[in-house]
């Protein structure tokens, strides 16, 4: 690790000071940017130590919705009985990430920003675009075993890692963000961005701003949701393609429905005019296929990773048989319902 | 833990002084108190193990993937290498030598024993500290709960169902300590 000099401020107006988002990082859990910086990715001249800000509640909004405070640790958000309660789909993609030990100390502010697990991003041997802009992709025509298969460029293949996230975007959550030119509130869908032509920009926020809190709206999801996550190991690792699905039924047609994926591109995965078709039909196999097919249709793969399309069409109906029957997968008792 | 102390003021004010005789740490491992200086990149792991000696506690791939770094810091279970160690001024820290001692050993150090729980032993100390962790949170009810729950524990050995046997022996009935 890089020396750097390190402060530990105990309200946001003193963490914001100075801050440029570059050679100056906030640090929560730790839990990332500490293994980027033992790999020489992450370089940081200046640590803000941010634990010591008020931001470590759960608290309601008005709306009857939730606000997960920056500092919120995964685990507890997981386990929190209102989100347990009205969000159980978020609750079961935090327990489908890492591991218990990892949960106790991740943030839910540094789950957002966590970077991709492309292996030559964290190479520093080896060309990367998002690393080092300009020097290449050493995934695509590589190993890219792990990589998207939706919204990637030539520039980047890179995929998320976040579980927390795939939940996120499909509940339409708020990212609340503060900086020195005052606060400001993120859709979820414009927090993260696709590669493009600066596959180095993970998301929209703006040099030297911080992330307070997560809004969970109103709106809850209680009944016909699932999380599925599907990898290479039954616990501990990352998704090779998970799909997270909120579903509202009416009178046996479906009323509302929002499928997120992760594993397959740059940011958590949504196709809301494919949503928009399933709206008004029955919950059953022939639509859930013709959703799955409109969801891939662009998908393309880089060799190793071609397995990710048929994989992620099945997953996706297979998660909305889950959510239409309430038979939500466990992250415990592993078999796929 | 809220009080920035003066000293360490000084010590962030000066871009470059952390450098040099480090910034203070009060941290408390095993029941004792340390008041000393570390220097702020270092994790709470080498601290652990480098500062005090504490070598129980185990480097296996410094990067939160194998879990033998497992600590319990105020009594919830982390990986010990993707923390620093200024990270947790006025925290309590409990590794593999302070869950017992020879003569009276912790319940899952016998249980452990018992279930013939390990082979090599290298995982085993991150292995006891993720298990107390576990009985702690109350969240484990069944074998397959205790299964998933210690998944961030890697064994190489590969002793996990004897593992799981052992934790189970010392679980609370119904998951609650």
């Amino acid at each position: 690790m890089n020396p750097f000099s390190y402060e530990r401020p105990d309200n946001v107006a003193g963490a914001l000071r100075g801050v440029d988002g570059r050679s100056v990082k906030f640090i929560a859990g730790g839990t990332n940017l500490l293994d980027l910086m033992k790999e020489g990715v992450e370089r940081p001249s200046r640590l803000i130590d941010i634990n010591h800000l008020p931001l470590g509640k759960i608290e309601e909004n008005e709306d009857g919705g939730l606000r997960i405070g920056a500092l919120v640790r995964n685990a507890d958000a997981a386990y929190d009985e209102r989100i347990k309660a009205g969000y159980p789909l978020l609750s079961s993609a935090f327990l489908a990430g890492a591991s218990p030990q990892l949960r106790n100390a991740a943030s839910t502010g540094g789950n957002l920003l966590q970077r991709t697990r492309c292996y030559y991003f964290y190479d520093t041997a080896t060309p990367c675009n998002k690393r080092e802009p300009g020097s290449g992709c050493s995934a695509i025509g590589g190993v890219n075993r792990i990589h998207a298969i939706l919204g990637a460029s030539d520039q980047c293949i890179a995929t998320h890692p976040s579980d927390m996230c795939v939940g996120l975007a499909a509940l339409n959550a708020k990212v609340r963000v503060t900086g020195e030119e005052g606060d400001r509130v993120i859709e979820f869908a414009d927090f993260h961005r696709l590669p493009g032509n600066t596959p180095h920009i993970d998301t929209t926020l703006k040099a030297g701003e911080l992330i307070t809190g997560v809004d969970l709206p109103g709106e809850t999801f209680d009944t016909n949701f699932t999380y599925l996550k599907l990898r290479d190991r039954l616990s501990y690792a990352f998704a090779l393609v998970s799909v997270a699905v909120a579903m509202k039924l009416d009178g046996g047609k479906i009323a509302e429905v929002r499928v997120a994926l992760g594993g397959v591109a740059h940011k958590p995965w949504r196709n809301t005019e494919a949503e928009a078709v399933l709206v008004g039909q029955a919950p059953e196999a022939a639509a859930f296929a013709t959703f799955a097919e409109n969801v891939l249709r662009e998908a393309k793969g880089q060799g190793h990773n071609d397995f990710k399309t048929d994989l992620a069409k099945r997953a996706i109906m297979r998660a909305l048989r889950q959510a239409a029957a309430g038979t939500p997968q466990s992250q415990t008792h592993k078999r796929v319902a | 833990m809220d009080a920035i102390t003066d000293e360490l003021r000084l010590a962030t004010d000066s871009e470059h002084q952390c450098f040099g005789a480090g910034m203070p740490l009060n941290i408390t491992v095993n029941g004792k108190a340390h008041d000393t200086r570390v220097a702020p990149w270092t994790t709470l792991l080498d601290f652990l193990r480098e500062n005090l000696g504490l070598t129980g506690t185990k480097k296996g791939c410094d990067h939160g993937q194998c879990g033998a770094c497992t600590v319990l810091v105020d009594g919830r279970r982390i990986n010990s290498c993707l923390t620093l160690a200024v990270m947790r001024d006025g925290c309590k820290i409990t590794t593999v030598e302070g869950l017992g001692k020879p003569g009276a050993l912790h319940p899952l150090q016998e249980a452990f024993i018992e279930r013939d729980a390990f082979q090599c032993g290298y995982c085993t100390p991150g292995q006891l500290c993720s298990a107390a962790g576990l009985i702690n949170e109350g969240q484990a009810k069944d074998r397959d709960d205790v299964r998933e729950l210690m998944s961030g524990n890697i064994c190489r050995c590969g002793a996990y169902t004897n593992i799981a046997d052992a934790v189970m022996d010392v679980l609370p009935k119904g998951g609650q300590s």
